[in-house]
């Protein structure tokens, strides 16, 4: 079983997490057209490569932000997201 | 046991205890220590079971459980293998997938049909005509197929247990007790695993007669011994590798789950056949198998052999069997050159017949192909296409084959390590690896006795790097050993018999025809012919199908690939697999009486809950309308402990409820209950509930049973995106609630209360702090039956105490819980929509006419943009209600079911009461917007196929004017 790195918890197996699909940015509602919005709400990049994903440890309740290489499955690190920027 | 040679140092068996096992119903001795297969050899028994398809005898082949050929049962345990299966008093097997037994097997006929089981057989036959289908089906299933299961057994226990290393070692030959003893100088954490039963590897066989071996052997495991942290578990199968270095370890007993922080595979080589006609006869092995049944079980494998050869390890096969008192009548080399090292010579020196460039042509049968009478060799042309017209006969018992070796990879793969195939060593050696997995030794294409010590040596320290437990230089690998394989050991015979995979029975035709049908990809032709896809998985039969597929498509074996090997490496008793499945169970505190109570449970989600309390002589619908009914003449109280209940709290708490929720909260005044509804960001209905303010910053809000791990979760993280000065609590574990309703709700509860339950002082809608039965309670006042009611919120600990009080305080108004599903009935009469029953992934709040939650002019929530788009459009559809007439209830929809509107399907049920408290039974739907007018007839099509009607109706069906649950008195 996969190994993910809670940045509060630390190591965990996987069963203890949940995805929660890539980070990204809303558009500002008020700018963007209705084919933009629609564009931002339905469409996934399904590209492969390290990609800013959010994931939440179950039991405490804790979202946090996984660099992931999601063709290799590889988590490269994990943190808060508050602690930093994230790029999305 | 007259095939059973002197002692010898090394051997497995132990001469003082005798075993006395049967087999077949026959009576035979064999030594503790053998192994069922060797046993049998000792006795002279060559035929040890019949293959899959073609039931054609088989013997030994492998000796170290590659192959398949021989597989038994006994009464409670089936398809062992015989190469694995030690002996021991009692033991009395039979061979699976005969009929009349191993002799006279009379499913032995199927080879007389062989020309009409062509490759791909199952896919093509018994298609036409279709109604025979099920009938061929049937007679197939009864030849197919290896052991049967017996299904009286008693249940074994399989116990399961988790471990943790440093560092594990798979394969305790040289490379891996020296990549173990390496890695435990270093302090690491090691553990080492061997499937076989003792520990050496190929020292105890390959190089019995080496006398650097027993010095290898007995230095390292005397180390191994002197090192605390090094441990070392033989009969210990490493059976597959998980993700993160997670891997499945079994033993006789158990399956451990083992978590290695680094892994060395030093799990050698496989013994890859040379396809020959009739190269699957009893008597025809590996040359391993040979050396493995002299040196550890000390039995002569035949009294006259041909050894085929393309590699030095051949020539010590030879060698080995000649000092074992077999007569080696000819070494049969393949290879032009013959040997170059002094093991040639020695051969020749022993007065062995060398053929050079030369084949087997053919193996001639005896006894109706139960034994091996000779070999008809023959040279081999400048292109390796035999040259029949110079072929002669040597007579022989048996046949030793050792043209090439397969690195024991699957475990690699698994990890993620890739093999690419070596032009060199004529053999795949690994090309790129995780960090901290290493191979050594002969999986690593390393031959040579004392560089396979120093390729698990560089591993074992590799490894000590890789934890930062070791510092200093890691040597340099040595460069790969020269080919030890034949690039194409196939020879092709108009007589079919040249087998490819022994599992499946698979000649080397059928993998031309499947070429030539189309089959011209790697993994294409594995499932089309299907070889590699029996017991064995291929570990004989894969790299010699890629030779042959590379070979027709005229491609390199890069080119062609390989497939993939999946856990588990060999067969896993199912046993190991079973075992608990934790499906976490949710109960209320009231759990235990409403089973008291003769409740009907159902699963809600993790939750368990009362369907309807059982009454004896009333059936299912009857008890539910009769709850119902209660509840609207009397009193009734359900357990609705299940909703989800958060708190939210701090200075942003109504801003951050605004951008959750369609609707607005800034003006709800403290003490207020607001119905909510929310959205995801494409506008669909997600979560809907109560918003009660307890304070100016704090609000407690229930959400759906099903929905609140989901919903906050997403409030956690909106709330984080958002930055939002806002704490959010999930109470719904700790508070119980309870739903009291019905007109006589509010006298009952007053007894039991200190608020004050009147109309103007606690009205509709209401939320307040007091106690119930003397417990501190959170009063609500709802009405989602549609009647008069309260919903009692109390921490967990208090709530059977308070739902108990209820009862008491509620016996002179005739107070009786009701379930579930007289629940359902009761908000659906009162046309309250449930979100994900009467909604679906797609439906938004025009649709589903709860548009009045959205607030006006608010600049931002989750889902709004959306909506604004959606508000242009004309909808879709609309969740209505459906009336039925009084004397439809036998012919009733259910939920669903579809409706129609000339021929087309115009919409679906989403909720319905055959039985109601109205007297006619009820329904919700979605229909298309031009049907859903009041008085509308609709055609809805039953399970049956027939058709009835429905008119739509205007919601709620029940006290439109909502006095009742308004009551003021």
């Amino acid at each position: 079983m996969k190994i993910i790195n809670c940045p509060i918890n630390g190591p965990r197996p996987a069963q203890e997490f949940h995805f929660g699909g890539e980070v990204r940015t809303m558009p500002d509602p008020n700018e963007v057209t209705d084919e933009e919005w629609a564009d931002y709400v339905f469409n996934r990049s399904g590209e492969p490569g390290v990609k800013n994903e959010w994931w939440y440890h179950i039991p405490s309740g804790t979202w946090f932000v996984a660099e992931r290489n999601n063709c290799t499955d590889e988590f490269l690190r994990t943190y808060l997201y508050a602690s930093e920027t994230v790029d999305a | 046991m007259h095939r059973r040679l002197p002692p010898r140092d090394g051997e497995w068996i132990d001469r003082s205890q005798p075993v006395e096992f049967r087999f077949e119903g026959r009576i035979y001795r064999g030594f503790f220590g053998d192994v069922l297969s060797s046993a049998l050899w000792a006795c002279d028994v060559r035929l040890l079971g019949r293959s899959f398809k073609y039931h054609r005898p088989r013997g030994i082949y492998s000796l170290a459980g590659h192959d398949a050929n021989v597989i038994v049962e006994d009464s409670h345990r089936t398809n062992i293998r015989g190469d694995t299966l030690a002996i021991h008093a009692g033991l009395d097997v039979h061979s699976v997938n005969t009929i009349g037994g191993l002799e006279k097997d009379r499913l032995g006929i199927t080879e007389k049909f062989s020309a009409f089981l062509p490759v791909g057989f199952y896919y093509k036959a018994f298609h036409t005509p279709r109604r025979l289908f099920a009938f061929c089906e049937n007679q197939m299933r009864k030849v197919a197929g290896l052991g049967k299961i017996n299904t009286r057994n008693d249940r074994p226990r399989s116990p399961k247990d988790y471990a943790f290393c440093d560092l594990l070692v798979v394969g305790a030959g040289p490379a891996g007790l020296s990549a173990a003893v390496a890695a435990g100088e270093q302090g690491l954490d090691v553990l080492v695993v061997d499937e076989q039963p003792r520990p050496g590897g190929s020292l105890t066989w390959q190089w019995a007669r080496d006398a650097r071996a027993g010095q290898h052997m007995s230095r390292l495991l005397d180390r191994i011994a002197a090192l605390e942290k090094v441990q070392l578990r033989c009969g210990t199968l490493a059976a597959g590798c998980y993700a993160d270095q997670w891997i499945a370890l079994v033993d006789s007993e158990r399956l451990t789950k083992l978590r290695a922080k680094s892994m060395v595979f030093a799990t050698g080589t496989i013994e890859q056949p040379a396809i020959f006609q009739n190269n699957d006869l009893p008597g025809i092995m590996s040359g391993s198998a040979a050396q493995r049944l002299i040196h550890l079980f000390a039995v002569k494998p035949f009294d006259r052999a041909v050894v085929l050869v393309s590699n030095s390890d051949g020539y010590r096969v030879a060698l080995d069997l000649n000092e074992a008192g077999v007569a080696v009548a000819a070494v049969v080399d393949l290879r032009a050159a013959g040997e170059l090292t002094q093991l040639g010579q020695d051969v020749e020196q022993a007065g062995i017949a060398v053929y050079r460039g030369c084949c087997i042509y053919e193996a001639a049968p005896a006894q109706r192909e139960k034994r091996v009478r000779g070999t008809d060799i023959c040279p081999l042309d400048n292109a390796g296409h035999s040259r029949i017209e110079a072929r002669t006969h040597i007579q022989c018992d048996g046949v030793a084959i050792s043209v090439g070796w397969a690195p024991n990879s699957p475990l690699v793969s698994q990890s993620g390590g890739r093999f690419r195939y070596s032009d060199r060593t004529e053999q795949f050696v690994p090309y790129t690896l995780p960090d901290g997995v290493f191979v050594a030794g002969r999986a690593n294409g390393v031959y040579d006795l004392d560089r396979q010590i120093d390729d698990g040596h560089r591993c074992g320290l590799a490894a000590a790097v890789h934890l930062g437990q070791f510092a200093g230089e890691i040597p340099k690998p040595h460069e790969r050993s020269i080919a030890m394989s034949h690039p194409y050991p196939i020879i092709a015979h108009p007589g079919r018999k040249n087998f490819v995979d022994f599992d499946e029975d698979l000649h080397l035709t059928d993998i031309e025809n499947s070429h030539q049908e189309g089959y011209d990809n790697i993994e294409l032709l594995k499932r089309f012919s299907t070889f590699g896809m029996g017991p064995s998985q291929g570990k004989l039969s894969n790299v010699n199908s890629v030779r042959i597929l590379a070979n027709l498509n005229n491609a390199s074996i890069n080119e062609t690939g390989t497939t993939t090997a999946r856990p588990f490496y060999q067969p896993v008793s199912i046993g190991h697999l079973a075992g608990r499945r934790f499906h976490p169970q949710r109960h209320t505190p009231m759990d235990r009486w409403h089973r008291d109570s003769r409740a009907a449970m159902v699963h809600a989600g993790a939750w368990q809950r009362p369907d309807h309390y059982e009454v004896k002589g009333r059936s299912r619908g009857q008890c539910i309308l009769d709850e119902a009914v209660n509840v609207r003449n009397n009193v009734g109280v359900i357990d609705v402990s299940t909703l989800g209940k958060l708190w939210v709290s701090g200075r942003d708490a109504v801003s951050f409820l605004e951008r959750i929720y369609t609707g607005r909260f800034t003006k709800q005044p403290v003490g207020r209950l607001r119905y909510g509804i929310a959205c995801d960001e494409t506008g669909i209905i997600i979560e809907d509930g109560i918003l009660g303010r307890i304070a100016e910053d704090r609000f407690y809000v229930t959400a759906t049973s099903s929905g609140v791990a989901a919903f906050y979760r997403e409030m956690q993280r909106f709330a984080l995106i958002w930055g939002m000065d806002v704490v959010l609590t999930n109470a719904t574990g700790h508070v119980a609630a309870m739903n009291i309703a019905g007109p006589a709700s509010r006298e009952t509860l007053q007894k039991l209360t200190d608020v004050d339950l009147s109309a103007d002082a606690f009205p509709y809608l209401g939320l307040t702090n007091g106690t119930v039965a003397d417990a501190p309670a959170t009063l609500i006042r709802v009405g989602f039956v549609g009647e008069l009611g309260y919903e009692i919120h109390v921490p967990v600990s208090f709530a059977l105490h308070v739902w108990k009080s209820l009862f008491c305080a509620g016996e002179t108004h005739s107070i009786r819980p009701f379930g579930v599903e007289a629940q359902r009935l009761l908000r659906l009469e009162k046309g309250h929509l449930i979100v994900s029953h009467d909604t679906d992934a797609l439906t938004n709040p025009f649709e589903a006419d709860v548009a009045w939650t959205i607030g006006r002019n608010k600049s931002f929530f989750v889902g709004s943009r959306s909506l604004d788009i959606q508000r242009k459009k004309p909808v879709a559809r609309r969740l209505v209600g459906l009336t039925f007439a009084r004397d439809t209830v036998d012919t009733m929809p259910e939920e669903c079911n579809l409706i129609i509107a000339d021929d087309e399907i115009v919409g679906r049920i989403t909720s319905i009461a055959p039985r109601t408290t109205l007297g006619y039974p009820v329904a919700m739907a979605f229909v298309r917007p031009d049907l859903a007018n009041v008085g509308t007839n609709l055609k809805i099509r039953l399970e049956t196929g027939s058709l009835t009607t429905a008119t739509v109706a205007k919601m709620p069906f029940y006290d439109p004017e909502n006095t009742r649950q308004k009551a003021a008195e």
